[in-house]
């Protein structure tokens, strides 16, 4: 018993180690970041007293923080999932993207049925679209026929010219003037919300998604397997674990999870599927996941902090006419301190 | 013989996490004599040469070159104090031609490479020295002799004066390398200093002039060849109390035994640099073990690897216990009771990360599963750990450790215990002695022995000639795929058996 | 009225496969040296704002050009930093890259959004230009269509010709081979990202100033990656890659030719054909690539110690 309170002992002191060096990495990313914004004339205190204003200085603020956070946390699962066996998913983006397209199918041709029935219904095929948009990528892998890191960024600009053509062609709402956006989902198929807020229903999807995921890695005869083959493919492989298998199911599961992610945006936060779904929530995800190496918890904070963070973007725009797209800068600023810090561990092959 | 040495060690010392690999060593090398450094694995030889040749900084000491101090900090310091090292894994990069291998080497060469007068050097180094080469052919199509021969070139190109070799005959037939011995005594005779690494004491008599024996990180002794007798080097190299492995003889030599395994005709597609097996027909019985030699790269690997599995037959069957096996997986195989000793068990078998007990488990992860796999069984993967260590004789590492802080030996402990956890029956063993230390040899070589005795197929593929005669009931040699002689370590001989394995057409070769 | 169509698909794949075999050469030679670069796209676009942006400044394009190479160049030298000195995993650090091009050409345009700027000027090549057919096709371009195929030859000349070329490709294969054979495998790939860099600030140079007269956000759409898919259809041989990027060239042509004559098919999907290309380019020539691939590619060299 003793050892085991050593144990756990040693073990929170890593996680404070753990917190404070995330900290102290953000807060070199955010003094580069100042710098860049110096250089282009901007007052990077105000900003960043802006930015803390609008996010963290009212109960409103802070809600919307934590709606942005929902989509987060399984953009990164999508990631975090199939990297445990040193699968690359960068295509969260575009997973979501038809996870979006295949609830809004449902929502749309089940019109009239109650949400008992119709909120498990787009859930089941969120998940379905984007895993099964994954799996393409995951089964070009797993034939030795690509590189899923390549295959699935490209699938994103495929899943979001998908969604461009349903929206503008075939599902195109009649009603709206010129919008290119389907008709507005049936309120049975609109996930419910928190009281006085918008943070929805999918809070409750991450939240298992991510228990889920600690509890396989964890404690289960899979999870041994997957950790076995991050460590060691060729060992497990002759250890008589299909490495393939394991490719297919991550990458499903991994695609599932920003399905997710879409169906909850295209039901609760747009009522209605539009290009404008996503302002790359997947390449988001794909950030917090690597530089919490997948951990849960790490998930968790991460996801809090760049959702503040991409908040501050849309901020910078209107109040300091900075583009949107000029906060990707933070968010490599921080990737690349954490990338820059975990030096000489083994590589992704 | 030169007063004053070429080159000399002072108190050099060099420490890892862990382990002081050299520890004060002093050494002198001479122009014109064959030097050899002797001991066995991790005696600090191949660290003391790395140290030499810029890889590692010594934490103490000096090195001269010529009575003077030398500072080397990486390679290139080392060839310009004319030093060439040939390595143990050759540095030679085997999608490049032996012309642009060798011109990589070469650092007087002109900006815009002129392939002609490149290829007519080697040609007047290369017939100098009898070294034989093609200049154009792609290093990757080379036999291993073939490629050490080039690296040798590129280091008298680079007019090199002191040539270090490690493990030079490591995979080389017996012929081959007395071919070796030939070229580096005519190299002696051009004055030379040479340096041989090796832990075979038969051929440091062959061919050296004098001898160093290092044991644990230190000098154990320098003897002159002519006063050095095989027992003076083995008590230099062991120590005094020497546990010598027991010869056993196969218990019943060839009995007739049911066919417990078997390939009929098989044959595999070349992957990458590889090649493919070619119709082999193999037999293995319970009760058997059947030795396969070969130089390595001759397709032992994809042996190891059809039979457990990972590779499929493009032509032929498999049959294990009279079914057919052919297209069986990797885990239905092992689910039958095969067991994988690998040939570099750190890279083939182990998972560093993984603690000690979550290895063990790895040995087949559905018979330690619960309720359906959502929880596993470690108070049982612990206890058949400890059973099955217990019954090699090993010591038990802590269970909760990552392996990978383990010792290399320790390491491979693990994994032949974990192998040999629930009595297979059919044992594929690549060199499964390599790397340990004698006492641990020894154990290992029992517990194949038993298994044997047990009624276990064992395929052993090894490269250590006399391991494989000590210890097989049926031997086939390998050679470019292909199955290219069988019989029984009494009818064939050590000597046949390097003849058969490079190929070579004497009249010893005919099978006996 | 045929001949006019053949004419402007064949004039437009040259002109649209321009960038492509730039971006293309950038990625071969990174890789060649062992180097896989994902940030190229992020790259590109630095270069594509730069040159924009020197050009509106200076009213001079040459200017606009080196500009947009230095930058790229300079830009690239992050990724170098990263991927040498920090030893940080390279596909991670390219994807960082390409982000924070994404973020800072954003910036850096932000003020050039709406101005247009007069093209590259296309070059006629006395008598060649005048030919019926051919004449449009091939010899009315701009500067950097003429240097595009040169610049293949000069890498493919330095590649397989010079002491450099063959340290670069032994860095690639095996870099503690090429530093037991008295290379300085970090300083080779220093040299070779910063090369990189030129000709992929190069190619964004020729998306912005010659395509499309102005800058917008993001303006490469994944070019980047379509080079990255090129490499392997070419082998990581440069003069491959001319082939490649023509096809491709063709692709985006065919596209806007096809979106041009008003074809009944949504431009969606006509959108769609370059990346579908790449995907299929990756997965006919991905599983022969075996015999092709340098052998160090995506590692890095961590010393001998």
């Amino acid at each position: 018993m003793g050892k085991a309170a050593g144990i756990a002992e040693a073990f929170r002191h890593r996680r404070v180690a753990a917190i404070v060096r995330f900290g102290g990495l953000f807060g070199l990313a955010l003094v580069m970041f100042a710098l860049v914004l110096l250089v282009f004339g901007q007052n990077p205190l105000r900003a960043y007293v802006d930015i803390f204003r609008a996010t963290l200085g009212s109960a409103y603020g802070f809600s919307e923080v934590l709606v942005k956070m929902i989509p987060l946390v399984l953009t990164a699962l999508a990631v975090a999932i199939p990297s445990r066996i040193w699968l690359i998913n960068v295509g969260g983006e575009g997973q979501l993207f038809i996870g979006a397209l295949f609830a809004t199918w449902g929502a749309v041709t089940f019109n009239g049925q109650s949400a008992w029935l119709l909120l498990p219904l787009i859930a089941v095929l969120g998940f379905t679209g984007g895993g099964l948009w994954a799996l393409i990528s995951g089964f070009m892998r797993a034939r030795g026929w690509a590189s899923e890191t390549i295959s699935t960024l490209l699938m994103n600009y495929v899943a979001i010219l998908l969604v461009s053509f349903f929206v503008f062609g075939p599902w195109k709402d009649p009603e709206s003037a010129n919008y290119p956006q389907s008709a507005p989902f049936p309120d049975a198929a609109i996930l419910p919300f928190f009281p006085g807020s918008r943070v929805h229903l999918g809070a409750l999807l991450a939240i298992a998604g991510l228990l889920i995921f600690h509890f396989v890695m964890s404690r289960t005869r899979w999870g041994l397997e997957m950790r076995a083959i991050g460590v060691n493919a060729e060992a497990a492989r002759r250890n008589g674990i299909s490495t393939h298998r394991y490719m297919l199911l991550v990458m499903f599961i991994g695609g599932g999870m920003a399905g997710l992610a879409g169906m909850g945006e295209v039901s609760a936060i747009h009522g209605q599927l539009r290009p404008s779904l996503s302002p790359g929530l997947g390449y988001a995800g794909f950030l917090i996941s690597w530089i919490t190496m997948g951990n849960p918890l790490g998930i968790v904070a991460a996801a809090f902090l760049i959702s503040i963070i991409t908040a501050g973007g849309d901020i910078l725009q209107m109040t300091h006419r900075i583009p949107a797209a000029a906060i990707h800068i933070l968010m490599a600023l921080v990737l690349f301190v954490v990338l820059a810090r975990r030096s000489g561990r083994k590589g992704g092959k | 013989m030169n007063p004053t040495p070429f080159l000399s060690f002072r108190g050099i010392t060099k420490s890892f996490p862990a382990v002081l690999a050299n520890d004060h060593i002093d050494l002198d090398l001479y122009g014109g004599e064959i030097h050899a450094l002797l001991g066995e694995n991790g005696a600090g030889k191949s660290t003391l040469m790395k140290i030499l040749y810029g890889f590692y900084q010594a934490d103490a000491g000096e090195i001269r070159v010529n009575g003077q101090p030398a500072d080397i900090r990486s390679p290139r310091d080392a060839r310009s104090h004319r030093i060439g090292m040939v390595f143990q894994d050759f540095v030679l990069i085997p999608a490049l031609t032996v012309a642009e291998n060798i011109a990589l080497f070469l650092n007087d060469l002109p900006f815009v490479l002129d392939r002609a007068s490149i290829c007519k050097r080697i040609e007047g180094i290369s017939e100098r020295y009898s070294l034989p080469v093609d200049p154009g052919a792609p290093v990757w199509q080379l036999s291993v002799g073939e490629r050490q021969k080039v690296e040798l070139l590129k280091l008298l190109l680079a007019d090199t004066r002191i040539l270090i070799l490690d493990e030079p005959t490591r995979s080389l037939a017996p012929h081959e390398a007395a071919g070796l011995f030939r070229i580096l005594g005519n190299l002696r005779q051009d004055g030379f200093a040479i340096t041989i690494i090796t832990h075979k004491i038969r051929e440091v008599l062959e061919c050296a002039d004098r001898i160093t024996v290092m044991r644990r990180g230190r000098i154990a002794g320098t003897l002159p060849r002519a006063d050095a007798t095989e027992g003076d080097l083995v008590a230099l190299m062991f120590g005094k109390a020497v546990a010598e492995s027991p010869r056993r003889q196969s218990a019943s030599p060839a009995r007739d035994s049911a066919p417990l395994f078997e390939l009929r005709g098989v044959s595999t597609e070349p992957e990458g640099t590889g090649l493919g097996l070619k119709a082999i027909n193999l037999t293995i019985g319970s009760g058997q073990i059947v030795g396969v030699a070969g130089v390595s790269g001759n397709g032992q690997r994809e042996l190891g690897d059809v039979v457990l599995g990972m590779e499929r037959c493009s032509q032929g069957t498999k049959y294990l216990d009279g079914v057919d096996a052919t297209r069986w997986s990797v885990a239905r195989m092992r689910g039958s009771g095969t067991a994988f000793i690998p040939e570099d068990p750190l890279g083939m078998a182990a998972f560093p990360w993984l603690s000690v007990q979550e290895n063990m488990a790895m040995a087949d992860t559905a018979r330690y599963a619960r309720q359906g796999g959502l929880s596993m069984d470690w108070t049982r993967v612990r206890s058949d750990l400890q059973a099955s260590l217990q019954r090699l004789g090993f010591s038990i590492p802590p269970v909760y450790v990552p392996l990978g802080t383990l010792s290399g030996g320790n390491i491979q402990r693990m994994i032949l215990a974990r192998e040999m956890a629930h009595d297979p029956r059919l044992i594929i063993a690549f060199y499964p002695t390599r790397g340990l230390d004698v006492q641990s040899a020894v154990a290992a070589r029992e517990v194949l022995l038993a298994s044997r005795d047990a009624g276990a197929g064992i395929l052993l593929i090894s490269e250590d000639l006399d391991e494989l005669f000590a210890l097989s009931d049926r031997l086939v040699v390998m050679r470019r795929g292909e199955i290219a002689a069988e019989g029984t370590p009494q009818n064939l001989t050590v000597r046949q058996v390097g003849y058969l394995m490079t190929g070579s057409t004497g009249e010893e070769a005919k099978r006996g | 009225m045929n001949e006019l169509l053949v004419v402007s698909l064949l004039s437009g794949a040259i002109l649209s496969g321009t960038p492509l075999l730039y971006a293309t050469l950038s990625e071969v030679i990174g890789e060649r040296a062992g180097i896989i670069n994902l940030g190229l796209e992020g790259v590109m676009l630095v270069g594509a704002v730069v040159g924009f942006a020197v050009t509106v400044k200076t009213g001079n394009h040459a200017l606009g050009i080196m500009g947009a190479a230095l930058a790229g160049a300079l830009f690239n030298m992050i990724f170098a930093f990263m991927v040498l000195t920090r030893r940080a995993n390279q596909l991670a650090s390219g994807l960082a890259l390409m982000f924070c091009g994404v973020g800072l050409s954003a910036l850096i345009g932000a003020p050039f959004i709406g101005s247009r700027i007069e093209g590259l000027a296309a070059i006629r090549i006395p008598l060649l230009s005048d030919l019926p057919f051919f004449g449009r096709a091939f010899f009315q371009h701009d500067i950097l269509v003429y240097l595009a195929i040169p610049a293949a030859v000069a890498l493919w000349w330095f590649l397989f010709r010079t002491r450099w070329g063959l340290g670069l490709r032994a860095v690639g294969e095996n870099p503690t081979a090429a530093y037991a054979a008295g290379r300085q495998p970090l300083l080779l790939q220093y040299q070779v990202l910063f090369i990189a860099g030129l000709l992929g600030g190069i190619a964004g140079a020729h998306l912005s100033l010659a395509l499309a007269h102005t800058w917008a956000e993001w303006m490469t759409a994944g070019r980047g990656f379509f080079a990255v898919a090129l490499v392997i259809f070419s082998k990581w041989h440069p003069l491959r890659a001319i082939a490649g990027a023509l096809l491709f060239g063709g692709a985006i042509s065919l596209q806007l030719q096809m979106q041009a004559l008003g074809v009944p098919v949504s431009s969606f999907i006509l959108d769609m054909l370059p990346y579908v290309l790449s995907l299929a380019v990756l997965a006919l020539w991905g599983g022969a690539r075996r015999s092709a691939v340098p052998g160090s590619l995506g590692r890095v060299f961590q010393g001998t110690e």
